[in-house]
Parts: C-alpha cells; structure tokens; sequence
C-alpha cells in the first residue's frame, strides 16, 4: 500500500519543481561571495554556515505543494476511505519528498562548497550533516505542509513555522562543518527525533485536515 | 466475511451546527439506498462518515467490507494520461489490469485512457471515477452525486454497473437529485433541522 503512493510522491516532485531548491541553493552560494567580497579566507571561514542557511531555506520552498494538492483533488480522502493510516500516508510521503530533496541537495553541495573555497576535509563533514539533517528538513517541511494546508498564504506561514524549529539542526549542522566535537552526535540525535516523529505529526495533521 | 453498512442512530455536527441526529438504517447485501434532501441538509457529511471521513457527533457507524468512495472531488492527478491515473488507484488496491480495463470499457471510456486527466470534460471525469468505484471491487459503494454531470447514455451505463453490482452482493448508498433509475431502492430522507438547534 505504501510503495504506490511512494513512487507516486516521488514522480511527481521530480516532475515539478524539484529542482527548485537545488537552483536556490546554488543561488545563494553564488551570491554570497558578491556580497562580502573574494577574499577567500573569509569566505572559507564562513561557507559551511552560508550553505547551512540555504539549505534550510530551500528546504521551505516545496511547503505549499506537498500536502494540498492531494487534499484538494481529493487523493487524501480516496487513501483514508481504503482504510490507509494516516501515519503511513505521511511516511510514505517523507520518503518520496527526501529522495526527491536530499539527495539533490547533497549534490549540489559540492559546486555549493567549491564557490564558497571550502576545503576537502571541510566538505566531507557538510556532506555528513547534510546526510543526517536533510530527513528531518523533510519532515519539517511535510509536518507544516499538513498543518497548513488549505490556508491562504500557506508558503509564507509555512517558513515561519519551520524556521524556529530547524533552529538545533542549524547549530548543531553548522557546528559539524566547524568540526567541534560532540556536534555531529547531537545533530544526528536531534535528526533522529524529529526524523522519527513527523509521520506521525504529519499523519495527525492529514487527520484534522477532514474535519 | 459478511458485508453491510449499518448506522446507529448517527447524528453529524458541521462547524457547532447540528446537521442531522439519529439517523438509523443498516444495508444488507444487494440493497441500494438513495439519501434525499435539500441542500445543505447534510447529504455529503452523511456519505462522507459512511466511508470513515467524517467522526459522528454521537451514535456509531459500521461498515464491513471494503468501501468505494466517490466524492466531490475526482481524485485523479491532471498531468496524467487517464489510464495512468486509473492505474495507480489500480496498484493501490492490487486489482488486476484485466478488472480495470473492464471497468474503464463498462463506462466507455476506453477511447480516452491516453488524454490528460486536465483535458477532460466534467461529465468524462465522472465517469473515470464511477469506473474506478467498478474496479475496486469494494462490496460497498458510497457515491455523492454519481448523476451530476453525465449524460443520458453514461446515466445508463452508471444503472447498468449499479445492477451488476447488486447482482453480485453489492451494497449501494449514494446522495443524489436526481432518479438514477435503480428500481427498487431505500430512501433516507434527511429533512432540515430548525436553524437554532443546538446540541
């Protein structure tokens, strides 16, 4: 039951827009040496943040199409009314919006760190946080999908929700770039938590979402 | 497994109105039962709790078997080629190609199974989704307003697969209009409750 809605998640976020956020990220690690200027030890020294901010932004930008227009178009009733859990929907969902965000933006890391002079050893641990934090941006993303679907101005609302609860894998990923100790385990540790609820905040939110 | 539909005294509160209250009726294999009223009376919300959609405000409602849901909204993703739309629902409920092919043929649409689900008129949607209702399978089939939208032939083909339905142990509870030419059925008449009345 899951794996159809899965790939079909899946083929429609590659079908629309989800190259948006890998662009946006890219953008903003383009713009950022325009702004403070060539000088590669500064921008060394304050890449990994950068590209921390963008990815945590970009990762708003598919809020307003992941949840309502399934609920719109009446694809969330058709699964309730054959009996599929809430949770499963969300869980299903989470997957197909991370493989359709993740991964993308793992890759779009390495021109991202190469704009920005960040160095090798620097890079591989981007690449590490980016791994643990990007299912639980997805599942900040889906979880506020849910909750603001059918709302007017859900994209907007939406960043507001998202960003003050992103702000521990903000701190805890940009401080795995910096390499200090201990980072990494409670970046994974909060990655963890919020990975492992949001099928079930999100499956609460599709449930309030029919009455 | 037995299959029915049974309400018990089911009462439905829309937004701290009262919709309607104790509503009773079970629906045994081969029944078909048509909910009556003026708009507005709760006809959707009714239908919408038989398929597990809606909570009752007070009573219980049991449904045993699997249920085909036809509501407002089609349900089929725009981009899609018809039959690919179809399709998936297909997967989802591990009916087999053959099941949908001659559920799509039974409503006539067999020609339009490569158009994009956007390109379709009303009336071609509608039919789309009795079809997929037909290729579910569910013993219990819950359509809101299955006639609005079609034509003379498609109404004939919905009486043709709502027959054929019954025949084989079917139950049936649609929120409609107008007559669907169903001969014999039950019929839940739900009447306006005074504005005022509160629970």
């Amino acid at each position: 039951m899951i794996r159809p809605i899965m790939m079909r998640d899946l083929r429609r976020a590659l079908g629309a827009g989800a190259a948006l956020p890998v662009v946006f990220f890219l953008l903003v690690a383009t713009l950022f040496p325009f702004a403070v200027g060539p000088d590669a030890q500064l921008l060394a020294r304050t890449g990994c943040g950068v590209l921390w901010v963008a990815s945590l932004l970009a990762a708003l930008l598919p809020i307003d199409r992941l949840v309502a227009p399934d609920a719109e178009s009446g694809v969330l009733d058709q699964l309730a009314a054959r009996g599929i859990s809430d949770e499963g929907i969300a869980a299903a969902k989470l997957v197909a919006h991370w493989l359709a965000f993740g991964p993308p933006l793992m890759l779009a890391a390495l021109p991202g760190a190469a704009l920005l002079d960040i160095g090798g050893v620097e890079l591989g641990r981007l690449e590490l946080g980016l791994a643990l934090a990007t299912p639980a941006l997805a599942g900040l993303t889906l979880t506020v999908s849910a909750l603001t679907a059918g709302l007017r101005g859900a994209a907007a609302l939406g960043g507001l929700l998202v960003l003050p609860l992103a702000v521990p894998i903000l701190i805890f990923g940009a401080a795995t770039g910096n390499g200090e100790p201990g980072a990494l385990k409670l970046l994974a540790a909060i990655a963890l938590l919020i990975t492992a609820g949001a099928p079930f905040a999100a499956g609460a939110a599709l449930r309030a979402l029919r009455d | 497994m037995t299959v029915g539909l049974r309400f018990e005294d089911a009462a439905c509160l829309r937004g701290g109105r009262l919709l309607f209250e104790g509503v009773s009726f079970a629906l045994a294999p081969g029944e078909a039962a048509l909910v009556t009223g003026p708009n507005g009376v709760g006809k959707s919300s009714l239908l919408r709790m038989a398929a597990g959609l809606l909570k009752p405000a007070a009573g219980a409602i049991v449904a045993e078997g699997r249920i085909a849901w036809m509501g407002e909204a089609a349900a089929l993703d725009a981009a899609l080629p018809l039959g690919a739309a179809l399709g998936f629902w297909a997967r989802l409920e591990g009916a087999d190609a053959a099941a949908t092919a001659a559920a799509i043929d039974a409503m006539a649409i067999s020609n339009l199974a490569p158009v994009p689900v956007r390109m379709l008129s009303t009336g071609q949607r509608k039919r789309a989704m009795i079809a997929r209702a037909i290729a579910s399978g569910a013993p219990i089939w819950l359509l809101d307003e299955p006639g609005n939208g079609l034509d003379t032939a498609a109404l004939g083909l919905l009486a043709d697969a709502i027959a054929a339905h019954r025949a084989a142990g079917g139950i049936l509870l649609a929120a409609t209009h107008q007559p669907l030419g169903l001969g014999e059925t039950r019929t839940i008449a739900l009447a306006p409750l005074p504005v005022d009345s509160l629970p």
